[in-house]
């Protein structure tokens, strides 16, 4: 009896710590997230500050000539900042009302048979890799904007705009989706109660219900297109000029991807690492203001 | 009078939104029906056994992209091995373990901020780290890990939602029936949850295959044929950078159409799959 009770005793204590080595094989494997991110922000940061301190953060933000190779070598990276800037732009204005309505359309207007079909249409373009996106732009786009529009070369900006735009539908249709769905119904039929047509309750009720949701879908859509590089690599022609329509321009994902494969150590291969550090931070700043959108949609 | 104006500008309205939802929802189809047929009835004509089945050969001036199929099919292996146990051990950590709150939002914002990061800086933190820091040079392992991390916030993601839809009521049973924790969790949680876990894979391996700036700088270019662990330690290109180097550099459309049309095909399988399993499960589970 008294035996038998040990024996228990033991194997009890054996489990508690056996289940104790688990827990904290779990907690290691929660804490990996943190973990790589605390890792990606301190590599670049350490790998970042360098090349600013020896050009000099005015210069190096605000400088108008990069000139990485030359003899005297130039290390301004404010056309990579502008175009970037004007490239999401752009990509935002094409991008979002085409999203917007295929999104208020799929939510509200469409029958159930066509809302399947599109829904996995617009995954489908999510999932289509970059390089593909790249390739179809370099061989349908740039030629028809070298022929439209009579330019020398079509690599441009434009080509990486409207390369872009297609890329961020996805991801503003999806959230924008997720977000009207989601809208009582209450609101709807109290608006359709009162004499409004279907129409205007989606537009005027649903939509502002939802804006929050589409506010994100938006930034969400900024953040894919600034931070994309290979398809932008493959239009926009990379040259350092300062961001023009009709002009070979080169992002700051570019500039990075384009120069690393044959940068020398030193100064000018620091100095790729500072300009992934400006794009990580502008990447900061958005996931912040989606943080927040979301945040203050689930609060309501 | 004035009503009769008001009327017309609200008829007005209503069709002039109309034509604009319905305009755009056809730019968004043919799009995507665009791309689709472009790509494959560009690409399919090219690709023949010859190409799938031999590696680039300066010698007979042919290019086969038999050594970027398998090296791109080691990187999927290779990153969904370390990615499954990490992802649906943290996921279970989060929904199972964790008590603190305040953990949870950090790891849940860890991971939000790690799926914001574009893929470039992952190449380049990946190529400090893993190549040059832990010395794996430019490999097919350097490559696996950096997306690895690119794809942690996935599996966990889907494993989590999951797992939150695995009834209390089971687990209190098993924990009544007088089972560890750990043995609930193996045995009770675990095969409820299988669903988010397959679901997780599918997403990772599309998220794989199509990534290409990450694999720039951490795996490489190369093109030669190599057995899987002999493979792991050395530089190879995946089908997207291959693509990318023969489209860009050596200019040969031909080739990169067909990579294109492999890819979109294998794109195609996976969204369909992805569908197909989500659908599945859910019957089952309705059943």
């Amino acid at each position: 009896m008294k035996r038998s009770d040990k024996k228990r005793n033991i194997r009890g204590r054996k489990n508690k710590r056996l289940e104790r080595a688990i827990h904290g094989v779990f907690l290691l494997l929660g804490l990996v997230t943190v973990g790589c991110v605390l890792l990606i922000s301190v590599y670049l940061i350490i790998s970042g500050i360098p090349a600013i301190r020896e050009i000099g953060l005015i210069d190096f933000l605000f400088g108008k000539t990069w000139a990485s190779t030359a003899e005297d070598p130039q290390f301004g990276i404010l056309p990579f900042i502008l175009t970037s800037v004007y490239g999401t732009a752009g990509a935002i204005l094409i991008g979002v009302p085409i999203g917007f309505f295929t999104a208020v359309y799929l939510a509200k207007v469409a029958p159930a048979r066509i809302k399947s079909v599109a829904s996995s249409a617009v995954s489908l373009l999510a999932g289509i890799p970059s390089v593909v996106y790249g390739l179809v732009g370099m061989l349908v786009l740039v030629p028809a904007i070298r022929n439209i529009f009579n330019v020398a070369d079509g690599a441009s900006l434009l080509a990486a705009i409207v390369v872009l735009s297609v890329m961020i539908l996805p991801s503003i249709i999806k959230v924008s989706l997720t977000a009207l769905e989601a809208v009582p119904k209450e609101y709807e039929e109290a608006s359709l109660a009162l004499g409004a047509t279907p129409v205007e309750t989606y537009f005027r009720v649903s939509v502002p219900a939802a804006r929050s949701g589409i506010a994100a879908s938006v930034v969400l859509g900024v953040g894919r297109a600034i931070g994309e590089a290979m398809a932008v690599m493959m239009v926009s022609g990379n040259v350092a000029n300062m961001p023009s329509l009709f002009q070979s321009v080169r992002f700051l994902t570019t500039a990075v991807a384009g120069e690393m494969s044959y940068a020398a150590e030193g100064l000018q291969r620091q100095a790729l690492f500072s300009i992934a550090l400006v794009l990580f931070l502008f990447i900061m700043l958005i996931n912040a203001a989606l943080n927040f959108l979301l945040k203050r949609k689930k609060e309501g | 009078m004035l009503t009769k104006n008001a009327s017309k500008r609200r008829t007005a309205y209503g069709l002039i939104m109309k034509t604009l939802m319905l305009a755009a929802t056809t730019v968004t189809c043919a799009l995507v029906l665009f791309l689709i047929g472009y790509v494959l009835v560009r690409g399919i004509p090219n690709i023949s056994w010859k190409l799938l089945s031999t590696s680039p050969s300066y010698l007979n001036d042919s290019i086969g992209i038999l050594p970027d199929l398998l090296n791109t099919l080691y990187i999927v292996i290779a990153t969904l091995v370390i990615v499954l146990p990490l992802g649906v051990g943290a996921a279970i950590y989060l929904n199972e373990y964790c008590k603190s709150k305040r953990l949870v939002s950090a790891i849940e914002f860890a991971s939000e901020t790690l799926s914001g990061i574009p893929s470039i800086i992952y190449g380049l933190v990946g190529m400090l780290f893993f190549c040059q820091f832990c010395g794996l040079q430019t490999s097919l392992l350097a490559g696996s890990l950096t997306l690895v991390i690119m794809n942690l916030p996935t599996v966990m993601r889907t494993t989590q939602e999951s797992l939150k839809t695995v009834p209390n009521g089971y687990r209190e049973g098993a924990f009544g029936l007088g089972a560890g924790k750990w043995r609930v969790i193996r045995t009770v949680v675990l095969p409820n949850s299988v669903d988010g876990i397959i679901t997780g894979c599918i997403l990772s391996v599309g998220r794989i295959l199509g990534e290409s700036a990450a694999l720039l700088f951490t795996a490489g270019f190369a093109h030669t044929l190599n057995g899987f662990i002999e493979g792991l330690s050395r530089s190879g290109a995946s089908l997207t950078v291959a693509l990318y180097v023969y489209a860009k550099e050596q200019g040969e459309f031909e080739v990169a159409f067909a990579i294109a049309a492999i890819l979109m095909i294998l794109t195609l399988l996976i969204n369909a799959s992805a569908s197909w399993i989500g659908g599945y499960f859910k019957r089952r589970r309705t059943r």
